[in-house]
């Protein structure tokens, strides 16, 4: 059992990744993704708003999209509380100032903007939006790619 | 019952997202300086399950457990999928974290995540706000 508290390898972590996908579907009839959840929560916060966005969006059939982030909060916990021997390192020390905060709150902005105007995240147009042979999610993937490498070796913010 | 699923489905899930390191940085980082195999390992296997496990849900019509017809959503192309996801990707770079981690990376007790989190969803609020505006 001396390995589930070491980091998993990826082929064990990259299959039951793509696990998520089947087992969202048969056991709730759900199609695997992560970022409508914003949407969810921006309709929840302002129950009385005009834009078409938030008030067209029908949240007790996407209700289950807030249960499952629940469950990625309460995982991680699990994760990284109970089966992890050394501390999983998330952020680089620089992060922890003023100038480092300020970097999470543009790339937040652009994360939360580009995901829903994308129309998915690296769960639901990466994984499965690829699994179920989607064209719009390979173009979609290729230009988050683009945007990584972009800010990696050419803004080099 | 399904919300008990779905809520086990997203344990697991969270599980995996921080066992397997995705949610770090630092792999992100080392993804985009192709330093590492890790993250590109770890997507091409996860599609390749989930791939299989779609055209076998379709090719012999499995039924959900609560024998529903399967429905998967479908991704219809927008210029949207271009541009936002090109901006996404560079918050990705920026912040280590797509949608999926940075709930994983306040889960495990990261809080200052709750800026990448909190900048999200005024990211959000700024599209909704300029929908009607933009190309799609």
């Amino acid at each position: 059992m001396e390995w589930i508290l070491q980091p998993w390898p990826w082929y064990i972590a990259g299959p039951l990744i793509g696990l998520m996908v089947p087992a969202l579907l048969l056991l709730s009839g759900k199609t695997f993704g992560v970022s409508t959840s914003f949407q969810n929560l921006g309709s929840m916060c302002a129950p009385k708003s005009n834009l078409p966005y938030l008030k067209n969006f029908d949240r007790r059939s996407n209700r289950w999209q807030l249960v499952f982030v629940a469950g990625i909060i309460l995982g991680a916990f699990v994760g990284s509380h109970f089966l992890s021997i050394n501390p999983v390192s998330f952020l680089p020390d620089h992060y922890y100032s003023l100038s480092g905060m300020a970097r999470l709150a543009l790339g937040g902005l652009l994360v939360g903007f580009g995901v829903r105007y994308a129309g998915g995240c690296t769960s639901g147009h990466t994984i499965m939006g690829l699994s179920n042979l989607q064209w719009s999610s390979l173009v979609a993937s290729i230009s988050f790619f683009a945007g990584g490498l972009l800010l990696t070796h050419v803004l080099q913010f | 019952m399904k919300q008990f699923f779905v809520l086990l489905i997203g344990t697991f899930f969270g599980i995996v997202l921080v066992k397997s390191e995705v949610v770090s940085w630092f792999r992100i980082q080392k993804m985009f300086l192709f330093e590492e195999a890790h993250m590109y390992l770890i997507i091409a296997s996860a599609v390749a399950v989930g791939a299989v496990a779609v055209y076998i849900i379709k090719r012999f019509q499995l039924k959900t457990v609560f024998n529903e017809d399967v429905a998967i959503k479908a991704k219809p192309y927008q210029k949207g999928v271009v541009i936002g996801g090109v901006l996404f990707g560079i918050g990705w770079a920026i912040t280590g974290a797509c949608p999926g981690p940075i709930y994983a990376q306040i889960g495990s007790g990261e809080y200052i995540a709750l800026i990448t989190f909190g900048a999200a969803l005024i990211g959000m609020y700024l599209y909704a706000f300029l929908q009607p505006k933009l190309p799609h």
